[in-house]
């Protein structure tokens, strides 16, 4: 996969093997962070990477895994280059492995150049404010947490729980509402999944005709753990070269993070690091940065990178360093509930700790509809409430409630088991908002404080024109 | 000639070079071929460690590392207001430019090497010194304008007194002198090492507020000109909205915006919001009195550490100008990051929750660098107030870095995340949150003679109708008095009618103190009125269907120039309705 530069030294000095890592003596003018090539004494190549270098000793990391090398014999080759992906659009509709070789059996691609997999940081000046609202189908997330193209998304899910579904789901159904070409490019990238999970993926892309326009980058639960580190790097380079040099739209599925973060912390306790929190590095923010930060659209260039990045949150704990640092990083999340789940609620998103930063950007009247802001703050305002009122029935019972509570307890759940339950129909934001404006039907219009009367006078009445559920 | 050493050792943002004897902490440095720029922060043996601020990969070891015998500085002069600066003061929009297209090279590459302030730009210089007159550090030599709006003002260098002995007015740039001391040229940009804080004559005492034209910060936590405010929050509970709402209405001259570890879409947002917005004080765009220091997140993470001073410097040099400057930090907590980072690369000793031992006195330096001062070299005052977010791991406040913030700063406004689900905005919390600025005196002159007692009122009621919750939630509504429930009634008006504040909307984005203070007004006015009928014997049932609650709730779309009438109005119609119950 890569180009090899022609200043290639070859090393027999391995001081000692440990956990994921390799440490040699005796070398010199090491470049810090390039990519070596390992070989094994039985004569197998292994891709690494130089995490420290300090005077005549380097630190390797390998990613394929440290099993069979030896300190006599294991050599290793320096170039001095920086790992690289060779990119072109033979990529598309082909599968690779966790370090970008094709595994499909397919002729070799036909790089057009080798891109540094490790990424630049992108200008924050030269960043387009991502505004095109994305319509996935999902009225949980197009009505209340709304993607626009761009953005970086997560997937709070938790095991057991149908977040690949979901974003399957988002993958066929994803359009830009009056964009010529509707369709996105999808660069997935397994990390760590089962083979379960992974075909579960490729059969709905292919049920779905998309395969010729999907790239697909597997690093699977029994591949070596370390090369999880490569591949979303090599995933998201592919999706930089496809967006920002041929200007398509990328869809960019990264799944799951959890499984990455637990790589990056076998390398960081093998190097006997200062762990932070759980045991996680302290630069896991930083790192995961460096991934997450890869989604958006620059000026004057076509094309985008949005990610949908799935990750299980150990226990459902979303204060978890993985689900939190992520966070912390991303432009919202898509939060996925146990107690939906256990209800049959399909998708079961709890829309309360779920949040999309960029919606404002891309809804409004030009955009979705004039309506949208207010009718969600409404819709979350109700639904809040009811849930609070459910913990009090639990206590106090329901005959304690008065009018008004008992209509917002009402609405709570009338609100997941229409608006939130859809199961696998496609909805339009048209469909979504109408549906909206049919569950606020009840309630007298001096309880819409979220709603100016002039838009309550406007849109009042209104129900969706098809049915809402398969 | 400067000193040439050798680099021995990489890993990550540290890196180790020897044969550098004369170097001082924190010189900054140029290491390897590509020139990164890095600065000395520690020196051990003949081993000089380096934080670098730029992506060290590739470096090699036996590269050569010169050191440039000064700290690290920031150049200040014309020209500051509206750029957009990198962490260590590169300006970000002329690294995008390539082959003539503005956006040719969208990724930050090692090595670019670009002047923080433009060489080739002249600017119209205005002397108001005369020949003979004597001056000293700080004194005005002249003004320019740097915006359409804004008088810069040339100050005489720290460390340069003698009397005046020529004068060249007109156009220049900012390297040529204008203005020559004794022998001493002087010209409109000076240079300020970014650790060392700017002098100044005295600390004034904080006694006016910042007003910031949100209900629940004026109301009730307001802030000191010159003071400094730490406002925790776990992600998704609008830090980084209250930052972007403080830094469009906040009544001060210049906002420094500094986007320290945080995501590159938000920079984003504001170049695109703030050229099209209006400062509602000068009539310009709101970008002319904005500065941005952005080092997002997945920049290198030493310039993260530095981004903090760099705001900083910039932001004490308006103030020494006698300007109002409102400096912006989101998020305090990635800048203790870095610092970790780098701590755990020097192989510190940890200190609570790995952070360095010195985490606490680098904060208190940081927020004590916010103060109002009187200006070196005239009679003028200036100030800089100081915002911290702080992004606690778990939205847990235990952590360090909230718990340090939370001692040193003056007004917490604590972020809650129940709030922030239930979209109540801005999501600060009315009963963790505080503040230690006594400014109810001012407010009481310059608003509303009842303005600080109307304001204990609303927190009495909001505390009161926290206590009354637990009640509810164990035994149910019905134990509750008739008057008890009233504090639900009201309770409920101030939060969704008076706390809640949309920072989308035209007209409630920002609320005048005089709105602030009838809307307030009002809600009392409906509670004590509702209070006398239910104490008569009326049940408190009847009074939450009026529809006057509905004109309550709507007092947020008063447009500014009719709230004295429209209050009358509500007033009268509020008596009328609940006394006719």
């Amino acid at each position: 996969m890569t180009g090899r530069g022609l200043r290639v030294v070859e090393f027999q000095t391995v001081e000692y093997v440990s956990g994921p890592l390799l440490f040699l003596e005796g070398v010199h003018g090491v470049h810090y962070d390039e990519t070596v090539e390992v070989v094994t004494p039985d004569g197998e190549l292994r891709r690494g990477q130089v995490l420290e270098v300090d005077r005549g000793r380097a630190v390797i990391e390998v990613f394929a895994g440290t099993r069979g090398l030896d300190v006599a014999s294991t050599r290793v080759r320096l170039g001095g280059d920086a790992a690289r992906l060779g990119v072109g659009l033979g990529m598309l509709g082909r599968m690779f492995d966790g370090s970008g070789n094709a595994i499909d059996g397919g002729p070799p691609t036909l790089p057009e150049s080798f891109w540094e997999v490790g990424g630049l940081a992108m200008n924050p000046a030269a960043r387009e404010h991502p505004s095109e609202f994305i319509q996935t189908g999902v009225s949980a997330i197009d009505g209340l947490n709304t993607l626009v193209r761009g953005q970086k998304l997560p997937i709070f899910s938790g095991f057991g729980l149908p977040a690949a579904k979901l974003s399957a789901q988002i993958a066929a159904n994803a359009q830009v509402a009056g964009a010529e070409e509707q369709s996105f490019v999808v660069v997935f990238a397994a990390l760590g999944i089962t083979h379960r999970e992974a075909s579960f993926f490729r059969r709905f892309i292919e049920d779905s005709g998309s395969l010729g326009r999907t790239v697909m980058f597997l690093n699977l639960a029994d591949d070596p753990t370390i090369e999880r580190l490569l591949t979303p790097r090599v995933a998201l380079t592919a999706a930089e070269f496809l967006a920002f040099e041929k200007g398509h739209h990328v869809l960019v599925i990264l799944t799951d993070m959890t499984n990455y973060c637990e790589a990056l912390r076998e390398v960081s306790t093998a190097r006997e690091e200062i762990p932070g929190r759980r045991g996680y590095p302290g630069y896991m923010y930083t790192d995961l940065a460096s991934l997450y930060e890869r989604a958006g659209r620059i000026r004057e260039h076509g094309g985008s990178i949005t990610q949908l990045i799935i990750l299980s949150m150990p226990d459902d704990d979303i204060t978890h360093p993985i689900p939190d640092l992520t966070g912390y990083i991303t432009e919202g999340q898509i939060v996925l509930s146990r107690e939906l789940h256990r209800k049959g609620v399909e998708p079961p998103i709890d829309v309360l700790p779920s949040l999309s930063r960029l919606m404002n950007a891309g809804i409004g009247g030009d955009k979705t509809r004039s309506d949208h802001r207010e009718v969600a703050d409404q819709l979350y305002a109700f639904y809040a409430e009811g849930r609070d009122l459910r913990r009090l029935v639990a206590i106090v019972g329901e005959a304690a409630l008065s009018e008004t509570d008992r209509r917002a307890l009402a609405f709570a759940d009338d609100f997941e088991d229409r608006f939130i339950d859809q199961g696998n129909a496609n909805r339009s934001i048209e469909e979504t908002l109408d549906l909206a404006w049919d569950l606020l039907e009840p309630i007298a219009d001096s309880e819409l404080k979220r709603i100016h009367p002039e838009t309550i006078a406007a849109y009042r009445g209104r129900k969706p024109a098809t049915s809402p559920n398969s | 000639m400067t000193e040439i050493g050798k680099l021995v050792r990489v890993a990550g943002p540290v890196v180790v070079a020897t044969g550098l004897e004369r170097a001082r902490l924190y010189n900054l440095v140029r290491v390897g071929r590509r020139q990164l720029i890095g600065e000395v922060i520690r020196l051990e043996g003949d081993e000089v460690v380096i934080q670098v601020y730029e992506e060290t990969s590739g470096l090699q070891t036996g590269s050569v590392v010169e050191d440039t015998e000064a700290p690290l500085q920031v150049e200040l002069g014309p020209g500051l207001l509206g750029q957009v600066f990198d962490g260590v003061q590169r300006p970000l929009p002329p690294l995008a430019v390539k082959d003539g297209k503005a956006f040719g090279e969208p990724f930050i590459r090692r090595g670019m090497k670009i002047a923080a302030l433009p060489r080739d730009r002249t600017w119209q210089f205005v002397p108001v010194v005369a020949v003979g007159d004597v001056v000293g550090a700080g004194t005005v030599l002249g003004t320019v304008r740097e915006t359409a709006t804004f008088e810069h003002r040339v100050l005489v260098p720290p460390g340069v007194t003698g009397s005046v002995t020529k004068i060249e007015a007109g156009e220049a740039t900012i390297d040529e002198p204008v203005v020559w001391v004794g022998d001493e040229p002087v010209a409109m940009m000076q240079r300020w090492p970014v650790r060392e804080r700017r002098p100044a004559v005295r600390r004034l005492d904080p006694d006016a507020p910042l007003i910031t034209g949100q209900r629940v910060v004026d109301t009730l936590f307001p802030v000191a000109l010159g003071g400094a405010i730490t406002i925790p929050g776990g992600f998704g509970t609008g830090k980084t909205v209250q930052e972007q709402s403080l830094a469009k209405w906040a009544a001060a001259d210049v906002i420094v915006y500094i986007g320290c570890g945080e995501r590159g879409n938000e920079l984003t947002e504001v170049l695109k919001e703030f050229p099209e917005l209006t400062d509602p004080r000068t009539g310009g765009p709101l970008m002319d009195r904005t500065i941005l220091i952005a080092n997002t997140s997945n920049m290198p993470v030493a310039a993260r550490e530095a981004s903090i001073y760099t705001g900083m410097t910039i932001a004490e040099y308006y103030r020494d100008q006698g300007y109002a400057a409102l400096l912006l930090a989101d998020s305090t907590s990635r800048w203790a990051e870095a610092l970790r980072e780098v701590s755990g690369r020097l192989e510190e000793m940890p200190g609570e929750e790995g952070f360095p031992a010195y985490l606490p006195s680098r904060l208190a330096e940081f927020y004590e660098r916010a103060g109002s001062v009187q200006c070196l070299g005239g009679d003028r005052e200036g100030s800089v107030t100081v915002v911290g977010a702080v992004s606690p791991p778990g939205a847990d406040f235990s952590e360090p870095v909230t718990q340090y913030s939370m001692r040193l700063a003056g007004v917490f406004w604590a972020l809650d995340t129940d709030l922030a689900r239930r979209r109540h905005f801005p999501a600060i919390h009315w009963t963790r949150s505080f503040t230690l600025y006594d400014l109810g005196a001012w407010f009481d002159n310059h608003v509303a003679v009842d303005w600080e007692e109307q304001r204990r009122w609303a927190l009495e009621l909001l505390q009161q109708e926290e206590q009354l919750q637990s009640v509810v939630q164990l035994m149910g509504a019905d134990v509750l008095a008739p008057t008890e429930q009233l504090v639900f009634l009201a309770g409920r008006m101030l939060r969704e009618d008076f706390l809640q504040q949309s920072a989308f909307d035209d007209v409630d984005a920002f609320c005048p103190l005089d709105k602030q203070y009838q809307m307030l007004r009002i809600i009392r006015l409906a509670y004590e009125t509702a209070r006398r009928v239910v104490e008569a014997g009326t049940d408190p049932e009847r009074l939450a269907s009026l529809s006057v609650l509905a004109d309550i709730a709507r007092m947020r779309d008063w447009p500014p120039d009719e709230v004295g009438k429209r209050a009358t109005a509500l007033e009268a119609r509020i008596i009328d309705e609940v006394e006719a119950v």
